[in-house]
């Protein structure tokens, strides 16, 4: 196996659907490769710190302001159907 | 008051154990509101309306756009709610409109400052890696939190939107490959390709803030 093919199994090896055979070549690959094990390793970081870190989080009285202007709306439709059944 | 999250699918030796719940108490919510339960649907936004502004905080960078977006997504979503048939899961459905609220921005923000459409194209530079210095031992830990926030920020920014949003629903927000290509409407390949490219970009940027500082000058 070369880099390059290491690369693109690179994605289903963090996902775990890798067969068990492609898993060893893989592990194989890197055991040789210091290039391929650095990329594996931060690739792996890089998920980590985006999951870890929450960006900006609004405040619940912003959120309590857009669930009431959408459940306004969503009465006010509500109404309108009323009206044209009837 | 933080609602409970969905839990991130794990990674990176984790196998799938799936055992779908007899019926998924959004099924009933969403039953309720087709019969006009307003209470239903405020529950179903009290449950989501967190992840939704984050993926589209995500994808459009853009605090008010992503308030607007949380509107017009709920606002959508019971509009158009007799057209969901619990083909997939109701959060997909949701995230779906969304991501298209989102790119819907995106274009006009862009369409306003004129620059083209063709970022898709020009998109596999830097998805070979070239950076090979290993990184320092929790590397975040070098920055405070709002150096930190504005790396991560500036390198996900760099992404194009296509790359960007598979990105931040398959490995941020932890929706599975195949909820991924449900609510993106691309095959399941095409997600683990964009996937592959989108981490290797940002890992590659990310590298010029968290490797290990060697004599040479970078
Ligand atoms: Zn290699």
């Amino acid at each position: 196996m070369n880099c390059t093919e290491f690369l693109a199994n690179l994605t289903d090896y963090f996902d775990a659907q890798t067969a068990t055979a492609l898993r060893s070549e893989l592990e194989q690959h890197m055991a040789g490769c210091e290039h391929c094990t650095v990329t594996l390793n931060t690739t792996r970081q890089t998920i980590e710190i985006y999951r870890n870190k929450e960006l900006f989080e609004l405040p619940e009285s912003i959120h309590e302001r857009l669930r009431q202007a959408v459940l306004s709306k969503c009465a006010a439709k509500m109404k309108r159907q009323k009206l044209k059944q009837s | 008051m933080r609602q409970p999250e969905r839990p991130h699918s794990p990674m990176p030796t984790a196998v799938n154990t799936e055992e779908e719940p007899q019926v998924h108490p959004d099924l009933e919510l969403v039953a309720r509101v087709k019969t006009g339960d307003l209470a239903a649907f405020e529950k179903l936004m009290r449950q989501y309306e967190r992840q939704i502004f984050r993926i589209s905080l995500q994808i459009t960078q853009n605090r008010e756009d992503a308030e607007d977006i949380v509107q017009d997504t709920f606002f959508k979503a019971f509009q158009k709610i007799d057209q969901f048939q619990g083909n997939s899961k109701f959060y997909t459905w949701l995230v779906r409109i969304a991501v298209n609220e989102s790119l819907m921005r995106l274009r006009k923000r862009k369409a306003q400052k004129t620059v083209s459409m063709d970022e898709e194209i020009q998109t596999d530079e830097g998805s070979i890696p070239r950076d090979f210095a290993d990184w320092m031992p929790n590397p975040e830990q070098n920055y405070n939190q709002a150096e930190l926030a504005e790396i991560l920020r500036r390198t996900i920014q760099g992404l194009p939107p296509g790359f960007r949003t598979v990105f931040v629903l398959r490995d941020i927000d932890g929706l599975s490959t195949e909820e991924t290509a449900q609510a993106l409407k691309l095959s399941v390949p095409a997600v683990k390709s964009r996937l592959l490219r989108a981490r290797l970009q940002l890992r590659e940027r990310l590298s010029r803030y968290f490797r290990v500082p060697s004599g040479e000058l970078a």
